[in-house]
């Protein structure tokens, strides 16, 4: 959080403006309607730890998978100009490779999870870049292609775990999932803040957010300018896979078992959501990591808020809807227009006053 | 096969090309079946009870692909459809009429379509965010609404129900020696007068054209003089209206209201319009391709089924198998072409 304002604070708000008025809003929203809505307790876990707890720790924490998702949805957004919608299913994958690993060996200690996390990773960059070869070398449109995985990707994991919906019993899941004894911030949220320092670095170590961009405004340019279009699709769809395994972990520790059905369930268009709201556009081109990061925490505190004003949780998604299209009316380009046209004339006839005030 | 003796007189678009490869391995597809695995697909009714089953879905179909031609998305349709169960259901068990429940389907099915067609094309925001908060929106609905499983108590809509095509010669006796004729419910017909009316549509009227026209280039569609705005939001409104007719007709099959019907149908729906060889990116398409992508799309899963492998994961794996398998023909057929012509 503290991260944007810095950005933000440097040069205009920009692509920026919508995410940050949507979750103002929400702020003061929750604000009127009920203060206590902020309040942040120390509580004791059941394993005696004391952890944080509270509306705003379960917003931050609860969106942890879909932040990391928004991540890499954004790469390939920019670079191939359209979306991954198999990221759930692939997560499911993910997991279940996760679980099968751990399951597979006779003890879990760190190396078992670390080894079992990087098997559900490569897996995880497999699937990405199966997606990414359809994308860039047979330009085939995003969602079209992902469309395949996003049909059979479940039944992939129920299939790895052979029709089971297997447990696992660990400490060191739980504490992944949940909170490592001694540390009151819930592990996902370290793991968010990781993997946004890991992309700030790869951005400001390579030139890749200058390369994704050029791909995605202009293919034929970039490719003439030396950059390799193919390489570049292939390699946000890679990183994707990686963010995906990373969500998939996360998801499969919190409840400590894979269940192929309802592991980030949906979770796709909510991710494509986050991009969107963080003001990128979904044609491709410029982009944003941190306004999709926000983007994620706008709809998880949507959802927050929804659920403490006792909407249950099937109907939560008619409310989404309507927020979500008041956001984009708002940032819709043709409103910008006519509202910006509209303050230039309000500004131009207090001007117009002023200097009919001076020639008196 | 086709494309050789056309291509002496005039080459095949593309549209065509892959709607006859499609159309071609449809048919390879079911008489092999009746080949190796016999059965069910001897009887007629195979084919009836695919199209029964699957009538709304090809409504859906349709609408998507007038969208899809444009160079649009519209993934609300199947919750649209799931709404217009629910709450033609809840208007009926309350006492309503079947006139009125036609046009309460009719009615939410153009309110969607006119909120898309209004928010996509003349605010410019992008469809896929607009129909996914349809989507949502009309999931929400369904179960605020009602939570649980409604089913619909009417003599009207039992006598619709009941009022299906009999077909005696095309039937089969049975074990016990009756002969069971084949059966066409009443929603297959209204899934076929779509077809047809979207077919004169997109073949022969002004704004169909202009659908192709606007899908292929916006910019040159402009200059033409085609007012882009208002084509792109009829076919929204086309698509919504087509979900509200596919309600009526999944209703009228089931015949019970509940929040997870049609789950998924818009994916099958782009997966059936893809196969038959619409493109996402927009211009090219054709209804015709489109039915027969949502019959191959249900032969497959029903080979599945009956060629013994019955664990559940099969269904979809074979499935995304074969739409992998198309896709892959279109990316590979149209490259061809694009080389040609560059040549």
């Amino acid at each position: 959080m503290k991260k944007i304002s810095k950005k933000t604070g440097k040069g205009g708000l920009g692509q920026l403006t919508i995410p940050i008025i949507a979750i103002a809003l929400l702020f003061l929203f929750n604000l009127i309607r009920d203060p206590s809505f902020f309040l942040i307790e120390v509580t004791q876990n059941n394993y005696g730890n004391n952890v944080l707890s509270g509306n705003l720790i379960s917003i931050i924490n609860g969106a942890s998978e879909l932040a990391i998702l928004a991540m890499g949805m954004t790469l390939v957004t920019a670079a191939c100009g359209g979306q991954d919608i198999s990221v759930g299913a692939a997560a499911a994958i993910a997991g279940s490779v996760f679980v099968k690993v751990l399951k597979s060996a006779p003890s879990i200690g760190g190396g078992v999870v670390l080894g079992a996390f990087v098997s559900a990773c490569i897996v995880a960059m497999l699937f990405g870049s199966f997606n990414g070869t359809l994308v860039a070398v047979f330009k085939i449109q995003p969602m079209i292609a992902t469309l395949i995985l996003y049909t059979c990707g479940r039944s992939i994991a129920y299939w790895i775990n052979g029709g089971a919906t297997p447990t696992v019993d660990s400490k060191i899941i739980t504490s992944i999932g949940g909170f490592i004894p001694g540390i009151p911030i819930p592990t996902p949220v370290l793991i968010v803040i990781a993997m946004a320092l890991l992309f700030k670095l790869l951005f400001h170590f390579t030139s890749l957010e200058l390369f994704t961009q050029s791909v995605g405004i202009n293919e034929s340019a970039a490719r003439l300018n030396g950059i390799n279009p193919t390489f570049i699709k292939l390699l946000s769809f890679i990183i994707l896979g990686v963010c995906v395994s990373v969500s998939g972990t996360i998801g499969v520790s919190r409840l400590g078992l894979i269940n192929h059905e309802t592991l980030l369930l949906d979770i796709e268009m909510d991710t494509i959501l986050a991009v969107a709201i963080g003001g990128n556009n979904l044609g491709g081109g410029r982009f944003k990591i941190s306004g999709s990061i926000i983007g994620a925490y706008v709809i998880q505190m949507l959802t927050i808020t929804l659920y403490a004003m006792k909407v249950s949780s099937t109907d939560v998604k008619a409310y989404k809807a309507i927020v979500i299209i008041l956001l984009v009316v708002i940032g819709s380009p043709v409103v910008k227009e006519k509202f910006g046209r509209f303050v230039n004339r309000i500004k131009s006839s207090k001007t117009e006053v002023k200097g009919g005030a001076q020639e008196q | 096969m086709n494309n050789f003796s056309s291509k002496k007189r005039e080459p095949l678009t593309d549209a065509l090309l892959l709607m006859t490869i499609t159309i071609c391995i449809f048919f390879a597809m079911y008489v092999l079946a009746m080949l190796l695995l016999g059965g069910g697909f001897l009887h007629a009714q195979q084919v009836f009870d695919m199209l029964n089953d699957n009538a709304s879905l090809i409504i859906v179909s349709c609408g998507l692909t007038i969208v899809m031609i444009g160079g649009g998305i519209d993934i609300s349709v199947g919750a649209v459809t799931s709404l217009v169960v629910m709450s033609c259901v809840l208007y009926l068990n309350g006492g309503g009429s079947l006139l009125g429940s036609i046009l309460l389907a009719l009615g939410i099915g153009l309110a969607f379509g006119l909120v898309h067609g209004l928010l996509i094309s003349y605010l410019e925001i992008q469809p896929f965010i607009v129909t996914l908060a349809g989507m949502f929106f009309a999931r929400g609905m369904t179960t605020i609404l009602s939570v649980n499983p409604q089913k619909v108590d009417h003599a009207g809509v039992a006598k619709l129900r009941e009022t299906q095509i009999v077909i005696p010669w095309l039937g089969y006796v049975a074990r016990n020696g009756n002969l069971v004729p084949a059966r066409i419910e009443l929603g297959v017909v209204v899934a076929i007068l779509c077809v047809i009316t979207v077919f004169i549509l997109l073949r022969y009227l002004k704004l169909g054209r202009n659908f192709y026209a606007m899908g292929g280039n916006q910019q040159s569609a402009l200059m033409l003089g085609i007012n882009v705005k208002r084509t792109r939001f009829f076919s929204y409104l086309i698509s919504g209206l087509l979900s509200g007719i596919s309600g009526y007709v999944f209703m009228m099959h089931t015949g019970a209201g509940n929040a997870t019907n049609a789950a998924g149908m818009e994916m099958n729906a782009i997966a059936s319009s893809i196969i038959g060889g619409t493109l996402l990116t927009g211009g090219v398409g054709n209804i015709i391709g489109t039915f027969f992508g949502t019959l191959t799309l249900t032969t497959i899963k029903k080979i599945v089924v009956s060629s013994g492998l019955n664990d559940p994961w099969w269904q979809s794996i074979t499935t995304g198998g074969m739409l992998c398998f198309f896709i892959l023909l279109q990316s590979v057929v149209l490259g061809r072409r694009a080389k040609k012509k560059k040549a």
